[in-house]
């Protein structure tokens, strides 16, 4: 190396920038990430990937059982449910190790999920049995099987725990089942292809996506009857391509989120107003939502172009999108 | 010659440009209209032509509105130093020009004047239109603004010298028309003003190169990543380059004892 070249080198690396570099690379050893982070699981993949919520970039992709889809977090969030759908199973990931820890016994074909306020049983919807599932996560034992109609997917439970609500794709109904007895007590008839249903925080009343109907319906709590019907029309989209999928409320009830799938976009609906308010254009196909903990960031998985969108809530815009693993399908945010 | 005389001079073709600007107000609008044309029922008819990909200086998906705004920007650039050049053309028929360049301040400080007064005039209009693209949502961040400024001005000042050595070898202003569908529409078609450059490289390679040889494509990417807060190094250089080349081949014109002037003068 020559003296001028050398001194080029020192030259190209300025004392501010050198003493961030130092900087930065100390904190980033001294101190681990607090940031939240977002689990997303990849349908055709078998994995989950992992996303720092800061810095916005995948920061692990974890192995897991075939085709996961729908996950959900324990309370203190030690533990992450996974529906590993062809496997037949409800695994258990330690969250910390992010190692599997166990695999549940699930019935067939399990989709989507609830975990009861009580934090040990789980109902699981078998698609192809056309049953509920209910599993004690920590005697990891079925506890009960609940017919319901066919093609059973969506699943909530009320926040007071009382009632567990599924949704059957082809018989276009909610099922309303009473947890302690474990007895289907009521039916909802809703527009066609129900596919995610989701309690509002007071619990006084339950969304439901139709996808092929393309509606949102909203359900009184109370007699069980649908209160208000939202449609959905986005410029330059046909009205097929409309469909809506997952749904997630804020916890002020200000806000409700619902994904429309092929649409590539998500509505965002002013509950007062009873109004659409925005459509945020998304990756294609987005399919299930989550809100982090702050509710400041919403999170969209988009199947088919295979990332996720971060979206600012405040603003509703969207930040960035992601690349994660193909198809993610199932999306949770840990604090 | 002191500072002073150049200074009142800047100031004189500056305020002469404004003038026009301000006086001709069917200008401005016409020159608002365009684009907003483009964006209104252009862009509405081909909001999912554009594709899927995500591309820089954007980190997520975008409507085809708000790809094509730096691209509109584009336009009402080109189409004001095509404009200018048309104006001196006509300024130079008329005589009001000669009178200009009779100045013993020397001809090339002249030029660039001109060059810097017309500018600046085309980035009101570019204001004026990115203002009235916040409804359409096209709504870059607060500092894009900022950014934009310098970035416009680069190639406005280009397509100005463009059409300021355009103007020096125009005879009449009859030959002008042909000149503007020979240069302005191919420049405008064959840049990423439209569609982004991966996308006319599926259809076409040869177009692809064309296009990214496009001075003026480069004008558009620096303005597309100002506004979203970031420098293309690339399309900076080229736009710097092409401008001196341009401004150059521009006083070489209006030279009176080498340029093209001379050269026509004698063949009338």
């Amino acid at each position: 190396m020559t003296i001028k070249s050398a001194i080029r080198v020192i030259g190209s690396s300025t004392p501010l920038n050198f003493i961030g570099v130092f900087l930065g690379a100390s904190i980033g050893f001294a101190t681990p990430s607090l940031a939240e982070q977002v689990y997303v699981s990849n349908e055709k993949d078998n994995t989950l990937s992992v996303i720092d919520l800061d810095t916005l970039t995948v920061t692990a992709t974890i192995e897991v059982g075939l085709r996961p889809r729908g996950i959900t977090f324990n309370k203190d969030f030690s533990q992450l449910y996974i529906c590993a759908s062809d496997s037949d199973s409800v695994q258990v990931l330690d969250v910390k190790t992010q190692k599997i820890i166990a695999n549940l016994p699930s019935g067939v074909d399990p989709e989507q999920f609830a975990l009861h306020p009580n934090n040990k049983d789980l109902y699981i919807s078998n698609e192809d049995n056309a049953i509920v599932t209910v599993v004690d996560t920590v005697k990891r034992e079925v506890i009960s099987q609940i017919d319901v109609g066919l093609e059973p997917e969506g699943m909530a439970i009320s926040p007071d725990g009382k009632w567990v609500v599924n949704t059957s794709e082809t018989s276009n109904m909610l099922h309303w089942i009473d947890s302690d007895s474990h007895e289907l007590i009521d039916n909802t008839l809703v527009d066609q292809r129900p596919r995610h249903v989701e309690f509002s925080d007071d619990g006084k009343t339950l969304w439901a996506s139709s996808e092929i109907g393309g509606t949102v319906s909203v359900i009184d709590v109370a007699n069980r009857t649908i209160s208000h019907v939202y449609t959905f029309k986005i410029p330059g989209v046909y009205k097929d391509k409309i469909q809506p999928v997952g749904i997630t409320l804020t916890h002020d009830n200000r806000f409700a989120f619902v994904a429309l799938g092929p649409a590539n976009h998500v509505a965002v609906i002013d509950i007062a107003q009873q109004k659409v308010i925005k459509y945020l254009l998304v990756g294609r196909r987005v399919w299930h939502l989550a809100l982090n903990g702050d509710e400041t960031r919403l999170i969209s998985s988009n199947g088919i172009s295979g990332d996720v969108s971060i979206i600012d809530v405040k603003s509703l815009t969207v930040l960035k999108s992601i690349k994660v693993g193909r198809f993610p399908w199932g999306v949770a945010v840990k604090p | 010659m002191t500072i002073s005389a150049y200074y009142y001079c800047f100031v004189g073709i500056l305020k002469r440009e404004m003038t026009r600007f301000l006086q001709q107000r069917s200008r401005f609008f016409s020159s608002l209209v365009r684009p907003l044309l483009w964006l209104a029922v252009f862009a509405a008819g081909f909001r999912s032509a554009l594709g899927i990909a995500i591309i820089p200086p954007y980190e997520t998906y975008i409507s085809y509105e708000v790809y094509i705004a730096p691209g509109l920007i584009g336009i009402i650039l080109l189409f004001n130093g095509m404009q200018s050049s048309l104006s001196m053309v006509y300024d130079r028929e008329v005589g009001s020009m000669r009178v200009l360049l009779t100045s013993p301040i020397p001809r090339a400080y002249l030029l660039i004047c001109k060059l810097l007064a017309t500018s600046l005039v085309s980035l009101f209009q570019v204001y004026a239109f990115i203002a009235i693209a916040r409804l359409f949502d096209i709504t870059p961040p607060l500092m894009g603004y900022v950014y934009l400024l310098p970035a416009a001005l680069l190639p406005a000042l280009m397509l100005s010298a463009l059409g300021l050595f355009l103007s020096s070898v125009i005879r009449q202003l009859e030959n002008f028309a042909g000149v503007m569908n020979f240069i302005v529409f191919p420049m405008f078609f064959l840049s990423s003003a439209l569609y982004p450059l991966w996308k006319m490289r599926e259809s076409n390679e040869i177009i692809y190169q064309i296009c990214a040889l496009n001075p003026f494509t480069h004008g558009i990417e620096l303005i597309r990543f100002a506004l979203y807060g970031q420098f293309n190094l690339q399309a900076f250089s080229v736009c710097i380059a092409t401008t001196l080349v341009f401004l150059a081949l521009a006083i070489f014109g209006y030279d009176p004892k080498h340029g093209l002037l001379k050269r026509k003068a004698g063949g009338d």
